[in-house]
């Protein structure tokens, strides 16, 4: 039997080794954008950034590694090898089973996990949820802060006062009381899956409606297909109805996912709210008010995407937002379940023996991290190129 | 810092062969090529020329100030012989504020918000004289009053935004004289500004020029501002001086085929739309990076000749006799400058029709709240106050006045934008003054359409022009299918004169102008019968303000529309309009035909408002009046007459009326009227304001 | 002025009173109180007795009657059972029955009594609050100051090489929640194994095993730099980070106004148009901001508390959630909010007052 420990050297060049996928599908990306880069749009101006560079390298790193993370990991990230604690990085396996990689190469947990596996599939984990929850929280916002700018008035009081609400709201008081178990019985998740979820139902049927009402058979074809599978979707996700099974979703991540929409929609509301103030004064505007058009086509067609550029800017800034949010649900044993091996719950396990292990706690920290700075980064280079010419 | 060396004969800036760049990602922008000019020790020069050709970047290199981007890549600015392009930081500090000082566009950003305007302005002699505080705001209360702004105590300890626009500009002004500067760049000092105050305002500048001794760098795109200010004049086409000399020689005898066409394309007091129509000058003004080779104004030069236009660089060629006139054209000897124009075919006058619009006492109110926190007690603020008129089929009527005045509520108002307090208003004999826009039929929308003033917001920017104007056909339900549709967008622009490929362009690849067009078109989408024109053209650079203007008015001989223009503009309207209504602080003051309105008798503010209005013909002969004070605010009206508060007839009026009672409407010969309490004898006396000399 | 305090007091009522219901209801649904029975009473109850438990103990009835006996705005409950004693909200244990007031709500200065604790909410929830009170100030201290200058600095220049450390600075710091920080900082500076105590033990310079304490109990006793450099680091690091990008963009855009270019050609020195006609402008967005961290750093307080075992409010709530305890709840949101909604007024009320384009009505 092998017990020799690996030294750093091996351990990284073991790691990269791993990565490969990853490492080949960046230089694609990275060198197909950048021969195009002037005909991308603003997507191409941020190869133009160095700052912006580097935020989509990490950001583009994790993706990439969530997709490929079933060719990534090592061992399986739940499973439990042998009965050594927090064996250190580098450790062989106690015995092997055929096929199987034979070393912990970042070591292992309390429960003799593997953490690099680990980490891998956090990724996966962190990089489903966070931008789902994101884009979730947008479309809710927006579809409340269009009309609350817009029209302003006792509308806006209304939704502002809601907003300001949940902005009061300390975060963690609200997890606490959302993420319980307890809390799934009383159907409360639920009916707030069953709000959250039915804007972009609406949003896109507006959307669609505003702009090809004057084309009937156009309008219903589109209307209609997203009402199909928008519903379809909808009770799948929301209420666990779906007859096909293809849309459901487990009643412990229907609760943080809603819960992390319910948080994130406010501020979103907020930024739509404040842009569309700015932006409806505009003579284009005004214009299509002459025109006589209805008031939801000039927000979603004529304002929506001229406000695109900050609301992209935010979009990546949320996602990492998010992210940190997810990790302190798991930091507080809030996390999807006890078994899931997403960054906030194993940097919780970790923590407890820190002084004396580092590496179960260390090697998510890291990761989650350089996520967020990444998007963090990509979102300041977006912002810079978007105000150049 | 007097420099001894410099002799008071020799120019005091001499800009020589000053080339200047900018440097962007993509690539390097020479904004200012070759240019050379001087000023001498209390001459006023003025720079003029088109947005974009460069002249704010020459007085921004004077001051050595071009942003991190920017960079002197040749040539040499001289200030009282001494090199201001090597000067190092430390020694250009001392010149800037005290030597040289720099007045911009915009008054209100140039003053420090969160400064008292007493602490901004002593802080010049402090820095500069090492002077005491008191003693500089001492000097400050002094130059305050130099600059005949009213109770200077109380202003010195007041914040930018508690003072008018006007006020803010001659704060500005006193704050580039406090250290006596030798040379003093105004860069549009009044463009933000209303004619009445841009009146006052260069009457100061002339002044306080003399009365320092002071040169001027006086940057412009109007021709009348800088015959008004300035002794000598440069102008100025992409990035190089074209023509340069003697403002009044250069006026009179221009030697520069831009020159005469800019000339040509400004609306002059003789000019009409009909019998003697301006002439614009064809294409476009060329991007920095893409000048053609040899004389830049060649593409769109009436004299252009192959083979010796674009030859090489032209050099600038001193005309002989004239005091240091010079031109940058190769043929300026052979042209014959004194044919007269080429008149293009005069066009019929349309006929003017039935009534299609009328308004009856309409009045349009506001509450606002003011206050920081929302509270304060609602006030309302009278935008419209019985407003009464008709329009009729074919009919330009044009509304006159300065911001604030409720011009554009008035459009809001007929668009069904807003809906009118009271009062009615009659479109083809229906009554539509309560009916919000989204209750109005689409024959009624379609019908009353709209061209706004700013033409960088007017268009969506992120939906490419063809979609634009398909909208708008599809909203008023024009064509039976997308490809019936199509085709008619590419004959509305083929209509406005746009190529058809622009149906496939995005709002920012196209120039002001252009994006002017496609509004206009898009305005014509549904076969509109009144169009409400929101300054459409004020925006846009004088070579380009005329041939939008022909636009108008072809489309309007060809469909018989009715058109509101709504301007500030006096000259536009006398070119192009049948009848006049000038408004002021919500109401119409005087009404009528064009010739009623610019002919005595005059409103007192139609007249103030007349000779304002700078005229760039040496030969007219304008009698200045003007007007003291600023507009008052909408909020809280003098009561009586809107206008007492500034009136010079007042005193005409016996028993004080003005100051208690509103003004009926007096209906003169022709139907003109007339709100004021002046008696008819008086009326019957007023002098003409303009006058053309006879030759 | 006047009214618009009275008004924004109104809003801040109705807020707080929102809250504090969502709050009392979410604690107060029937599973909640099923668990709290079980572990006040036995964890083998039968569900009648469960049952009996809750209706027993005040929490039968509608959950709006219950909010408004909390509040104090009805009767708190009493009931006699069969043997006769009489108990009841506003009844002690074993006092007179007939001598207990009417109402015991908020409103009446009770705040209910804590079940973790074993004492009265009010008491417990002050005694946490100052120990985060010295938390927060310490922050403060560390963390306006560090990020004003650092905001400044990086954004007076834009695109300079400074400004581009400084940003990079920034843009990690904020990356780094406070539990990968914590982690971090204890890995480094706090841990026998890792980081530099080791080494620095091994050459002598320390003589306990690690530079910086791993937890900050000791610092409820009495605070040191070692006990509590690193929980406060912790916190101050993510809002410095936050802070400095505001300042920087403020800053930033303050100095591309026409009036600052103004002042350089009127010839002011470039440090005096830094400090006297940028700063005061550049100030008035981060002071908002700066305001607004405070509920925000809440948040940060509850994980450091609950990283480095500090026992303030942050551990609190963490306690009165994971237990269940309905009335420490209510009581840590009702801090939480005011928190909250009273920085939320200052800050609106500062900004008009920093901001002199703004006419007081
Ligand atoms: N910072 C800059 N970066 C790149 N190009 C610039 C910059 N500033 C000016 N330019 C370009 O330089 C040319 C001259 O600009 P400038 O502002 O001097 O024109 P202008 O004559 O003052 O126009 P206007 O009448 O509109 O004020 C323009 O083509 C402009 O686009
Ligand atoms: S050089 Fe030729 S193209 Fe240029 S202005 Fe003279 S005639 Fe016209
Ligand atoms: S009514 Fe009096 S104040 Fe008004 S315009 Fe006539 S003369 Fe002047
Ligand atoms: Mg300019």
């Amino acid at each position: 039997m092998n017990t020799e420990l690996l030294s750093w050297g091996q351990i990284i060049a073991r790691i990269l080794q791993q990565f490969l996928p990853v490492w080949i599908a960046l230089i694609i990306t990275f060198t197909v954008s950048i021969r195009y880069k002037r005909k991308l749009g603003l997507y191409g101006k941020l190869f133009d950034s160095p700052v912006g560079m580097v935020g989509f390298l990490l950001v583009m790193f994790w993706v990439f590694t969530a997709i490929f993370a079933d060719f990534i990991i090592t061992l399986d990230p739940i499973a439990q090898f042998g009965r050594v604690k927090n064996p250190l990085p580098g450790t062989p396996l106690v015995d092997p089973k055929d096929g199987q990689y034979a070393y912990f190469l970042l070591g292992g947990d309390h429960l003799a996990r593997d953490v690099f596996s680990r980490v891998v599939m956090g990724a996966r984990r962190v990089l489903t949820i966070a931008p789902a929850a994101t884009t979730f929280a947008f479309i809710m916002g927006a579809t409340l802060g269009l009309p609350a700018g817009y029209f302003g008035g006792k509308l806006d009081t209304v939704l502002s006062f809601l907003a300001n609400l949940v902005l009061a709201f300390p975060v963690i008081l609200l997890f606490y009381l959302l993420v319980t178990p307890e809390i799934r019985n009383t159907g409360i998740p639920v009916v707030l899956a069953a709000v959250l979820f039915i804007f972009p139902v609406i949003f896109f049927c507006t959307l669609f409606n505003s702009r090809f009402f004057t084309n009937p058979p156009k309008r219903n074809l589109y209307v209609g297909i997203t009402l199909v599978i928008g519903l379809w979707a909808y009770f799948g996700l929301a209420f666990n109805l779906d007859p096909l099974g293809v849309w459901s979703m487990d009643p412990n991540l229907l609760n943080v996912f809603v819960s992390v929409v319910f948080v994130n929609s406010p501020t979103v509301f907020r930024i739509v709210r404040g842009i569309v103030m700015d932006l409806k004064a505009r003579d284009y505007v005004a214009a299509g008010q002459t025109r006589g058009e209805s008031a939801w086509y000039i927000m979603l067609w004529e304002i929506l995407p001229n406000a695109r550029g900050p609301l992209i800017v935010d979009f990546c800034l949320r996602i990492g937002y998010t992210t940190i949010l997810l990790g302190t649900l798991g930091f507080f044993g809030l996390g999807v379940s006890p078994e899931s091996p997403d960054w906030g719950s194993t940097i919780d396990d970790g923590r407890k023996l820190l002084s004396l292990y580092l590496h179960p706690a260390i090697t998510p920290a890291l990761a989650l991290m350089s996520l967020v700075l990444g998007l963090n980064l990509l979102a300041d280079g977006l912002r810079e190129e978007s105000l150049k010419d | 810092m007097t420099d001894t060396t410099w002799d008071p004969t020799k120019p005091i800036l001499e800009i020589e062969n000053l080339s200047i760049s900018f440097f962007t990602r993509l690539r390097e922008i020479p904004a200012v090529m070759d240019f050379s000019c001087s000023v001498m020790a209390g001459e006023s020069m003025g720079l003029v020329g088109e947005s974009g050709c460069g002249k704010s970047t020459v007085a921004l290199a004077v001051m050595r100030d071009l942003g991190k981007n920017g960079r002197i890549v040749d040539g040499t600015i001289k200030f009282k012989g001494r090199d201001l392009t090597h000067m190092g930081e430390e020694e250009l500090r001392h010149i800037r504020g005290s030597e040289i000082a720099m007045i911009y566009q915009e008054p209100m950003a140039s003053l420090n918000p969160a400064m008292k305007i007493g602490a901004q302005l002593a802080e010049v002699p402090m820095i500069h004289q090492g002077m005491g505080r008191d003693e500089a705001w001492n000097l400050a209360r002094q130059i305050v009053a130099d600059v005949r702004l009213p109770d200077p105590d109380r202003i010195l300890q007041a914040y930018p935004h508690q003072l008018s626009g006007g006020q803010q500009q001659r704060i500005v002004i006193a704050m580039a004289l406090m250290s006596k500067p030798a040379l003093l760049i105004l860069d549009e000092p009044t463009t933000a500004l209303d004619v009445t105050v841009e009146a006052g305002i260069v009457d100061l500048v002339k002044d306080l020029g003399h009365k320092y001794g002071t040169s001027m760098l006086f940057i412009s795109h109007n021709l009348g501002l800088i015959l008004d200010v300035c002794d000598r004049l440069c102008v100025m086409y992409s990035g190089e001086a074209v023509e340069t000399g003697d403002v009044i020689e250069v006026f009179d005898k221009m030697r520069h085929p831009y020159t005469q066409a800019l000339f040509r394309s400004i609306p002059l007091p003789g000019a009409d739309k009909n019998s003697h129509p301006l002439v614009a000058i064809p294409g476009n003004f060329p991007l920095p990076h893409e000048r053609p080779k040899g004389c830049n104004f060649g593409p769109r030069c009436d004299y252009f000749q192959d083979g010796r236009c674009n030859a090489a660089e032209v050099p600038m060629f001193p005309v002989p006799g004239d005091d240091r006139h010079a031109t940058r054209c190769i043929k300026w000897t052979e042209i014959d400058w004194d044919a007269p124009m080429t008149l293009k075919a005069s066009k019929p006058k349309t006929p003017i029709g039935k009534v299609v619009l009328k308004m009856e006492d309409l009045r349009k109110y506001y509450s606002v709240s003011s206050g920081a926190f929302g509270g304060g007690s609602a006030k309302v603020v009278k935008a419209n106050e019985t407003l009464s008129f008709e329009a009729r089929e074919g009919e330009t009527l044009a509304i006159v006045g300065e911001s604030g005045c409720g011009k554009s509520t008035f459009a809001k108002v007929l668009m069904g934008l807003e809906t009118a307090t009271s009062g009615s208003i009659l479109l083809f004999d229906e009554n539509v003054q309560s009916t919000p826009i989204q209750q109005r039929n689409t024959n009624t929308v379609s019908s009353v359409q709209m061209v706004f003033q700013n033409p960088f917001d007017t268009l969506n920017p992120s939906m490419n022009v063809g979609r634009q104007i398909i909208r708008a056909l599809e909203i008023f339900k024009q064509g039976k299918s997308d490809a019936e549709r199509y085709a008619r967008m590419l004959e509305l622009l083929d209509l406005v004169k746009l190529p058809r490929a622009f149906a496939d362009r995005m709002p920012r690849q196209l120039s002001g102008g252009q994006k002017q067009r496609v509004g206009i078109a898009r305005a014509f989408a549904g076969g509109a019968k009144v169009v409400v024109a929101d300054e459409p053209v004020s925006a846009l650079d004088v070579s380009v303000q005329a041939a939008v203007t022909d636009l108008l008015m072809d489309i309007q001989r060809e469909n018989k529309t009715t058109l509101l223009f709504i301007s500030h503009d006096l000259s536009i309207v006398r070119y192009l309009s049948d009848r006049v209504m000038v408004m002021y602080l919500g109401h119409v003051v005087e009404m009528g035909t064009t010739d009623q309105v610019f002919q005595p008798p005059y409103h007192p503010y139609t007249e103030a408002l007349l000779s304002a209005v700078p005229i760039a013909d040496t030969k007219v002969i304008r009698k200045r009046i003007v007007l003291e004070g600023d507009i008052p605010s909408a909020m809280n009206p003098p009561p009586g007459c809107p206008f007492q508060t500034r009136c010079r007839w007042k005193s005409q009026v016996p028993g004080g009326l003005c100051d208690i009672e509103m003004p009926p409407v007096q209906v003169l010969a022709g139907g003109h009227q007339l709100k004021c309490h002046l008696s008819a004898e008086v009326l019957a006396a007023m002098e003409p304001v303009i006058q053309i000399a006879a030759e | 002025m006047l009214k618009f305090v009275a008004r924004r007091l109104g809003v801040m009522v109705l807020t707080a009173l929102a809250l504090t219901f969502v709050v009392f209801y979410l604690t107060n649904l029937p599973p909640n109180l099923e668990k709290l029975a079980r572990t006040e009473g036995s964890v083998r109850m039968t569900d009648q007795a469960v049952a009996d438990w809750i209706v027993g103990n005040g929490h039968g009835g509608s959950v709006f009657g219950r909010y408004a006996e909390w509040i104090g705005i009805a009767p708190g409950w009493t009931l006699t059972d069969e043997k006769g004693v009489t108990r009841g909200r506003c009844i002690a244990a074993g006092s007179d029955p007939a001598a207990a007031p009417n109402y015991c709500g908020v409103l009446q200065g009770e705040w209910g009594f804590s079940t973790v604790f074993k004492k009265p909410v009010l008491e417990s929830v002050l005694q946490k609050l100052g120990s985060t009170g010295w938390l927060m100030m310490w922050v403060m201290i560390v963390m306006v100051p560090v990020s004003l200058i650092m905001g400044v600095l990086s954004g007076m220049r834009e695109g300079s090489r400074l400004d581009r450390s400084l940003s990079i600075i920034a843009i990690a710091t904020t990356a780094t929640p406070e539990y990968v920080s914590g982690v971090i900082l204890v890995a480094i500076f706090a841990s026998a194994t890792a980081g530099i105590s080791p080494i620095l033990n091994e050459w002598g310079w320390i003589s306990g095993r690690t530079l910086f304490l791993g937890t900050a109990t000791s610092a409820m006793d009495g605070i040191t730099f070692w006990n509590f450099a690193l929980p406060v680091l912790t916190i101050a690091l993510y809002g410095i980070g936050y802070i400095a990008r505001m300042t920087r963009a403020s800053m930033t855009e303050v100095m591309t106004q026409q009036y600052i270019r103004t002042a350089r050609l009127k010839g002011v020195r470039f440090r005096d148009v830094v400090l006297k006609h940028a700063l005061r402008n550049a100030l008035i967005a981060p002071f908002t901001v700066i305001m607004l961290q405070f509920p925000w750093l809440l948040n940060g307080v509850v994980i450091t508390e609950a990283l480095f075992n500090y026992k303030g409010f942050g551990w609190t709530l963490v306690q009165a959630a994971g237990n269940n305890d309905i009335d420490l709840l209510l009581g840590c949101s009702v801090v939480a909010v005011l928190v909250v909604l009273v920085t939320q007024l200052i800050s609106d009320i500062g900004y008009v007052f920093l901001n002199p384009r703004i006419r007081l009505a």
